[in-house]
């Protein structure tokens, strides 16, 4: 792996949050400095920022993109406590010659009363629905009443998920065995509280989000979750970063009595279990494939981790700070090397390419 | 299954303070992009992010001359998908021998390439480059030759010997190179390489070459002319298995015996005790090993040393036998101290039949899935590796070739070769292509277009709604109403088209002309997916009759509109003041039916409209009053020429 490129961001404060929409053609960031930026890559590569508004009023936590059936639609979350949902609108036709989008903010969700900690569309079989998860630990889902007009929603359900919430995952599964399922995690820290990874599923029954399950293995503060596309399997996988990295295995068990009209028991296995972090792992993200997942700790590194052909996990790659600290210098010279020259490695003599294969 | 500890490598981000901060990520499409943050909530600033830095994985797929392997080898994979199950084996060896061969053959062709522009490039970085990915394919190409010789062809003792031979000649070829130089040199026999040339052909088993060498040498001994005679006939001799001849092995067993022992008679007489050169060529046509490991630097590597050992001590060697030899080989020419590099290592996996190791080796020391994948395929297909009592064979094959097909993905032209890869993974190859192929950037229509077909071709009904929704949306967002219509029609998106319909008339009613018209006057059944599209369909057909003057049709068609629901009632006031240059013709056209018939439609919707709008101006009011006037004198004038025309009996 090398750097390719690197891309001036520009914010004056921390990242926080990068997100590349359905396509790979664009990208979100947003930032401590309460902005939200939107990249669109040229024809050569190149990364253009093509929007940048401030879109709260304290940090922004988490941007992510909706399915682009709906349109170039994008929904951010704060410290301000909101959760924002924006729309980009190609301008009058004098403004469309200089190629100029807006994004016009269409909704505020103003129903949390401490920090929106997470943001998340739901699968796009289920129509344009939103998911919030909050400091106070409140999961709420939004519905858009008319896909034609996003200004309108309306608030589905609200799940207490008390004591915190940090992060919620939609299962990806649009399989019609598998009803609609979202993971929601805690980085409650009292040790008051067991338990840090709820399951919901929704029943047709009530027309509700219900517990079906909680992840009691999983004791310390957990700080991201994430569900595998499905693969068409008849489970699911669930990754989770707590105080190491954590693959989970949920087998639906439908129990033959009471077809749909109670939620599915789940089986429960552990699958893998990394410590290489050492420490507090902070997001863990899986591939388009889920042949990769992807984890950032607090050692400051991304690890990333790859199973072969017979579901053995391991560490294939890391990425590492190479140290320098920011300054002038050294971003400086960071800058120019859009391409940097990749050494092969020659096959005789050193090989470094690795693959997880055995 | 060994477990081979390989470190995960590990790449250094340019400005980030690993120690201080965090590294954020996010999977991109063949790439991660990754940026410094802390995850702490702090509440204090830590300054700007200056960079995201954009972090890829192969750079394989974006050199232009391995591309052309990429596309090359797909039509070679797609060919041997479809080598009939049913064959016998028999049949089938030599097809998957030459399917090999076409494979390496491309290899060699993109070598040549690489190499050629390695030479002429002016850009040292590009040509260090170019000359790695030559490196690296001509270790693919030996340990893929090998793998045809003693897997795919499985020559049985004697060929065998032949074809090992072959493939040491093929890959040490710089003899020639140096034999040019050496005869084109003004005095041959007095260049410092002669001796080698000749050493090596020998060496290699071209007899006939180095006999040719020899004899410039012995042309200026006329002393030393017997001895000279003495190995040329030695060479002459030498017994050559012929697998398409009538010698049995046995036989062609017996012949070299006795050759080798006429040579040994000659060490024995010291023949050739006062030539060194010509001694040490008897010794090793003698076999004698510490004269062949005397030429190392000749040999290069292990695996020569092998076959020219093979080649003069054991000619019939059986393919059994090779791991035993290779073993010994390997470790009488390397080095005690020296560890064996990664080829060493796939090449004796290779000699000692353990294509499993091979494969595995080989994922593990090469950059790309591109050689597992296709020759893990091709062995697949041979059998080969369900005999060697892998019972996940097929899934080792399948895991390999997604993965490849997964980095053609990335790619934004290469993802379409990807797709027949993707339809031979009986297991997940489906899946894959749905999640892989629904992210194919739709940039253009063309491109759409093309997607699309793709996924038509394989029932993939759900992409294919995506697709059009996606596309839909787009042009309805660029204003272009035409083709926002035509992709939700394919998209049978009946909601959107009843939008769209909506967006169309509404620019009637605003322009008073309708744009792709021929979209809308060809709508054919299509008209149906939404009640408002019919409407639209319906009301364009009203304009293009009455613009053809079939006027008694129009106003049918016009009168149907209202009285059978279709058009919404919002529109029904500028259906009725479309009618109105109808009920003005000299011509009768509305029969005093029709026209009680449109009054009632206008009684309908003026008493709705009793309750004056609250947002609507005094002057739109006027407007719309003076319009309803106007309308009713011309119903009731129509109303009277009709009735007058109907009760009149024609003449």
């Amino acid at each position: 792996m090398f750097v390719a490129r690197s891309i001036a961001a520009d914010h004056r404060d921390l990242i926080h949050d990068v997100c590349y929409d359905f396509h790979g053609r664009r990208l979100a960031t947003c930032s401590s400095d309460q902005s939200v930026k939107v990249w669109d890559k040229s024809e050569t590569g190149e990364w253009m920022c093509t929007a940048s508004w401030k879109t709260h009023s304290g940090s922004v936590w988490r941007v992510t993109w909706a399915h682009p059936e709906f349109g170039q639609v994008l929904a951010s979350c704060s410290f301000d406590r909101t959760a924002a949902v924006w729309e980009e609108v190609v301008g009058e036709s004098n403004d469309k010659k200089k190629g100029l989008c807006h994004w016009i903010k269409r909704t505020t969700l103003v129903d949390s009363r401490t920090s929106v900690t997470d943001v998340k569309f739901a699968p796009k079989h289920m129509g344009l629905i939103l998911t919030t998860c909050s400091a106070d630990g409140v999961v709420r889902i939004y519905e858009a009443l008319d896909v034609m007009n996003i200004s309108q929603w309306s608030m589905q359900q609200e799940i207490s998920c008390k004591p915190s919430c940090s992060c919620i995952s939609w299962n990806p599964s649009s399989s019609r065995a598998h009803a609609p399922m979202i993971a929601v995690g805690s980085d409650a820290s009292s040790a008051a509280y067991s338990g840090r990874v709820h399951i919901y599923e929704y029943s047709e029954h009530t027309r509700k989000y219900t517990k079906a399950e909680t992840l009691m293995t999983v004791t310390d503060p957990v700080r991201d979750l994430a569900f595998a596309p499905n693969l068409g399997r008849s489970f699911h996988l669930l990754a989770v970063a707590t105080n190491d990295v954590r693959i989970f295995k949920l087998m639906p068990m439908r129990s033959e009595a009471m077809p749909s009209c109670s939620t599915t028991k789940l089986e429960v296995h552990i699958l893998a279990q990394f410590d290489s972090h050492n420490s507090q792992v902070w997001r863990v993200t899986w591939n388009i494939t889920s042949t990769l997942l992807a984890s950032s700790g607090d050692d400051g590194c991304v690890r990333l981790w790859k199973a072969n052909y017979m579901g053995n996990w391991k560490c294939t790659a890391i990425l590492r700070g190479d140290g320098c600290p920011l300054n002038r210098a050294c971003t400086q010279s960071a800058a120019p090397s859009t391409a940097v020259p990749y050494q092969h490695t020659l096959l005789p003599s050193s090989l470094a390419g690795r693959r997880n294969f055995s | 299954m060994e477990e081979v500890d390989v470190e995960p490598t590990t790449t250094p981000i340019p400005g980030v303070d690993s120690k201080q901060k965090h590294l954020g990520f996010v999977w991109g499409p063949g790439d991660i992009l990754v940026y410094e943050t802390i995850y702490k909530a702090s509440g204090v600033s830590s300054g700007g992010c200056p960079f995201v830095h954009e972090v890829r994985k192969d750079e394989d797929i974006y050199s232009p001359i391995l591309r052309k392997l990429f596309n090359e080898s797909h039509h070679i994979f797609v060919g041997l998908q479809g080598v009939k199950e049913d064959l016998p084996s028999k049949n089938k060896k030599p097809q998957f021998v030459s399917i090999s061969k076409n494979y390496r053959s491309v290899i060699r062709a993109c070598m040549e390439e690489l190499q050629q522009n390695a030479v002429s490039t002016q850009d040292a970085t590009l040509a260090t480059q170019y000359g790695n990915q030559v490196s690296i394919l001509l270790a693919v190409e030996l340990i893929w030759n090998l793998c045809e010789v003693l897997f795919i062809d499985a020559a049985p003792a004697g060929s065998l010997l032949l074809h090992l031979l072959d493939w040491v000649r093929l890959h040490k070829a710089d003899v020639d190179e140096k034999a040019r130089d050496v005869l084109q040199s003004e005095s041959p026999t007095e260049h410092q390489a002669y001796w080698d040339v000749v050493i090596s052909y020998v060496l290699q088993g071209r007899m006939d070459e180095a006999r040719q060498v020899l004899m410039k040498q012995a042309a200026l001994q006329p002393a030393a002319r017997a001895m000279f005679k003495l190995l040329d006939n030695l060479l002459i001799k030498m017994p050559i298995f012929n697998p398409s001849g009538s010698q049995t092995l046995t036989e062609f067993d017996v012949k070299w015996r006795h050759w080798h022992e006429e040579v040994d008679r000659c060490l024995q007489d010291q023949s050739f005790a006062s030539n060194p050169h010509l001694e040490v060529i008897c010794k090793i046509l003698v076999g004698d090993e510490d004269v062949l490991l005397d030429h190392k630097e000749l040999l290069s590597t292990w695996y020569h040393f092998l076959v020219t050992r093979l080649l003069f001590s054991q000619p019939t060697v059986k393919p059994t036998e090779l791991h035993y030899y290779a073993q010994s080989s390997m470790h009488m020419f390397l080095d005690t101290r020296s560890v064996p590099e990664p080829l060493d290592s796939i090449v004796l996996a290779a000699f000692e039949f353990d294509i499993h190791q091979v494969i595995k080796d080989c994922s593990i020391a090469l950059n790309n899935w591109w050689f597992v994948a296709h020759l893990t395929d091709l062995l697949h297909h041979c059998k080969l590796l369900q005999s060697h009592n892998l019972h996940f064979g097929s899934n080792l094959r399948e895991f390999l070739l997604l993965e490849y097909a997964s980095g053609l993905f990335t790619h934004h032209s290469l993802w379409q070769l990807a797709v027949d890869y993707f339809d031979h993974c009986p297991e997940f190859g489906r899946v894959y292509l749905e999640l892989q192929i629904e992210r194919v950037p739709l940039d253009t229509e063309r491109k759409a277009l093309k997607v699309l077909r793709i996924c038509e071709q394989r029932q993939m009904t759900e992409q294919v709604r995506s697709i059009c929704k996606i596309m839909a949306k787009g042009a309805l967002r660029n204003n272009r109403l035409g083709s926002a219509l035509s992709w939700s029609i394919r998209a049978k998106d009946a909601a959107f088209a009843t939008l769209i319909s909506e967006r169309f008339l509404q620019d009637y009613c605003a322009n008073g002309a309708f744009s792709d018209l021929d979209l809308i006057d060809n709508l054919g059944p299509a008209m149906l997916l939404s009640d408002r599209l019919t409407f639209l369909g319906k009301y364009r057909e009203f304009h293009r009759l009455y613009g053809e003057k079939c006027f008694l049709d129009a106003a049918k068609l016009l009168l149907s509109l209202m009285t059978a629901k279709i058009a919404p009632q919002s529109f029904w006031m500028t259906l009725l003041t479309d009618a109105l240059p109808l009920l003005e013709q000299k011509e009768v056209i509305f029969s005093a039916d029709q026209t009680h018939e449109l009054m009632f439609c206008l009684e309908e919707l003026t008493s709705e409209k009793s309750l004056p709008k609250p947002d609507a101006t005094m002057q739109d009011e006027d407007i719309e009053t003076t319009k309803i006037e106007i309308l009713r004198l011309a119903l009731a004038r129509n109303l009277a020429m009709a009735i007058v025309k109907e009760g009149t009996v024609e003449v």
